[in-house]
């Protein structure tokens, strides 16, 4: 590049917009090239306060350890005891969140059951029901009930260990899915109830009840045709975490998942993922807030998910209050997807391994949010369930190891007082000290 | 021996009173009948609007509410019959796989909605929404329907003696609707069809089934004009 134009005057450096950005013109250029809005899978890329913005600090003289690998530390959880005949068992705390067949393909949602069990966990089924891969190799298998009703039948309903009212997600407060044509195989067709090929729609509300005076009676019917054996969770979006925390619990819920807006999608519009929602991390006090309100706290248990993927999150999250969480995308980098293996086809596809987020197009490399057989065969669910499982391990240790340095003998006793925040953002949200400091923006009494 | 009084009703026929022995009692008898249960007459006295009366049940039973009921009566049925002798509030035989719900009042908003297979007849009107996002049901009704209805209809067919309301079908796949009265409106993608031979069979049958004394020809067709089916930018506008 010439420094001086032909009569020796300099050039000034150029210059990037900070607004008009090199994403953002390709946004543009994109928009332009296919009058369509991008559609793609994953939560919130964008950065957010989050639980990196955390820290534990670790015991000291008015505080006394517990001797790792001697001193136990607990990590079973207890969901849904307060309606169900027969709560849920979990030896983790570590969920696996609802996941479509369809999305996924039917081997990645068998490797999901295999991970989780071995781990001690659940699994949660998606928009496209249950299938027989996933109920026969999950110990405890949640089933969600959503407002398309994909696949929705009273049998397995019957069969759920749990059943999960899904009212909206982290990646898209308020929005439906799509599942683009190319994924319509004449089994996910058949599974519900539709041509194949054609771009298909999941609904953004239930179709046969609005508002928490009908959820309260939609969740009597669930639990009249079940028996009321067991428990019933109400999936909340991370809009109003305090008021739908609430209404969930007054129309009867044993439990709430509470997903912020970097939990991960299927497939939906870029502009939602990015622009609607909150971030994990502003979600879960006012949740907890509410279930303290109530009485409720520890009683109708908080499942926190979104961009859950160390025991650090899983320590911190349980700190502010939280009594389980769920992963998603976790779960799938664990299983393979976005392997730095496959990167020359990640190129191929326009991507690079670790940003790819087109998994409504069908065309993983990695074979797990496919249905495409000949990819599929690319992925073992065996040896995909047994990474699933290790990793499961390794998050519930690392949550050990902080909760033990904490001196606590068993994760739910971490508290937001074992918390102090590295920025004022964090403070806020979390209700916890910045640190170096007895104070965080909005303590009662400090005038602010 | 003694002449016995003359019986009230059909021997086998076992009446709950619903105000007495409570939804959950009434719910769990129902459904700890078997297939081969002889216990196949079931009558539901003093419903009140209770919701979620006679939901999912799975044996092939008649059960008899007498009076109207409240959300979601005979949800998700499989193989009963489920009589309500009253109006039916929403979300009436809400995702019914199979059987029959005959309602002889009129129905709430939400009928039948997501509903598999099976059959629902209103001998009444029929709310708005009725037959929302259907997938594979059939639902009869005698009167009009109200606005929204079979929204997103996958299959199935909705049959309306009467009046459609306002944006009938909207955003519908393959579900059929037959109407013979008047249509306010269509919905995105619904758009008027061809009634061919096999359509007058598949209405006549449906009809017969309810037992509605109308003339196929009267009724026309309407489904999707699967414009919508893949996205399109020039179809935004829809809506």
């Amino acid at each position: 590049m010439n420094k001086h134009d032909e009569k020796g005057i300099p050039h000034t450096t150029p210059r990037q917009s900070a607004t008009f950005t090199q994403d953002v013109n390709s946004d543009i250029r994109r928009a332009a090239a296919t009058g369509i809005y991008d559609i793609r899978g994953g939560g919130a890329k964008r950065k957010v306060p989050s639980f990196d913005d955390l820290l534990f600090m670790g015991a000291s003289i008015s505080r006394y350890p517990l001797e790792g690998y001697r001193e136990k530390c607990e990590t079973s959880v207890t969901i849904g005891g307060l309606h169900a005949e027969n709560p849920i068992e979990l030896d983790i705390p570590i969920t696996i969140a609802g996941m479509s067949f369809g999305a996924l393909s039917g081997p990645a949602k068998e490797a999901l059951g295999r991970g989780a069990s071995a781990a001690g966990t659940s699994t949660t089924t998606g928009d496209g029901g249950m299938t027989p891969e996933e109920r026969g190799h999950s110990n405890k298998l949640v089933y969600q009930y959503l407002p398309s009703r994909y696949g929705m039948n009273p049998d397995d309903l019957r069969k759920a260990d749990a059943i999960e009212i899904v009212v909206g997600q982290g990646a898209k407060p308020g929005g439906g899915g799509m599942l683009l044509g190319q994924k319509i195989s004449d089994r996910v067709a058949h599974m519900r109830n539709l041509p194949k090929g054609i771009d298909q729609r999941s609904a953004c509300r239930h179709p046969d009840w609005t508002g928490p005076d009908d959820l309260e009676i939609k969740i009597l019917e669930l639990r009249e045709i079940t028996g009321w054996k067991v428990p019933i969770y109400v999936k909340v979006a991370g809009a109003r975490p305090y008021y739908d925390t609430t209404l969930a619990i007054k129309a009867g819920a044993d439990a709430v998942v509470l997903d912020g807006m970097q939990g991960g999608t299927a497939a939906t519009q870029d502009v939602f993922i990015e622009h609607v929602g909150q971030p994990t991390l502003a979600i879960i006090r006012p949740a907890v807030q509410a279930l303290q309100d109530l009485g409720m706290h520890r009683k109708v248990q908080l499942i926190l998910s979104g961009g859950i993927r160390t025991g650090a999150d899983v320590a911190k999250a349980m700190a502010l209050g939280a009594d389980a969480v769920a992963i998603g995308t976790a779960a799938l980098i664990a299983l393979g997807d976005n392997d730095p293996k496959w990167e020359a086809e990640y190129n191929a596809l326009g991507t690079t391994a670790g940003a790819y987020d087109d998994w409504h197009e069908g065309k993983d490399p990695a074979g797990i949010t496919t249905q495409d057989p000949e990819l599929m065969k690319r992925f073992d669910p065996i040896e995909g369930g047994r990474r699933l499982r290790n990793y499961l391990k390794v998050m519930t240790l690392e949550a050990q190891t902080i909760a033990r340095a904490c001196g606590k003998n068993h994760l739910h006793n971490l508290e937001p007082e074992d918390l102090v925040a590295l920025t004022m953002e964090a403070a806020a949200m979390a209700k916890v000290p910045l640190a170096g400091t007895d104070w965080y923006p909005g303590k009662p009494g400090t005038g602010f | 021996m003694r002449p016995q009084p003359p019986p009230k009703r059909p021997l086998n026929m076992q009446t709950i009173d619903l105000t007495e022995v409570g939804l959950r009692e009434t719910n769990k008898t129902l459904h700890a009948q078997s297939a081969d249960t002889n216990q196949t007459a079931w009558e539901i006295v003093n419903p009140r609007g209770s919701h979620a009366i006679a939901c999912g049940l799975d044996a092939p039973i008649e059960v008899t509410v007498k009076g109207s009921t409240g959300y979601y009566c005979g949800g998700m049925n499989q193989q009963a019959t489920v009589n309500i002798h009253g109006s039916a509030g929403p979300g009436t035989g809400e995702n019914i796989m199979s059987g029959k719900i005959v309602i002889e009042g009129d129905a709430s908003q939400y009928l039948g909605a997501t509903g598999h297979g099976g059959l629902i007849v209103v001998k009444g009107n029929a709310s708005s929404r009725c037959g929302i996002s259907m997938k594979g049901v059939n639902i009869v009704v005698q009167g009009n329907i109200g606005h929204m209805s079979a929204f997103m209809g996958q299959s199935g067919n909705l049959v309306v003696c009467g009046d459609a309301g306002d944006a009938l079908g909207d955003s519908c796949y393959e579900a059929r609707f037959f109407v013979r009265g008047t249509v306010k409106s269509l919905g995105a993608d619904c758009e008027k069809k061809e009634m061919r031979p096999e359509h007058l069979e598949i209405l006549k049958g449906l009809l017969d089934e309810a037992g509605f004394d109308a003339d196929p020809s009267e009724f026309t067709r309407y489904g999707s004009a699967r414009n919508l089916y893949n996205f399109d930018v020039d179809n935004a506008a829809a809506y």
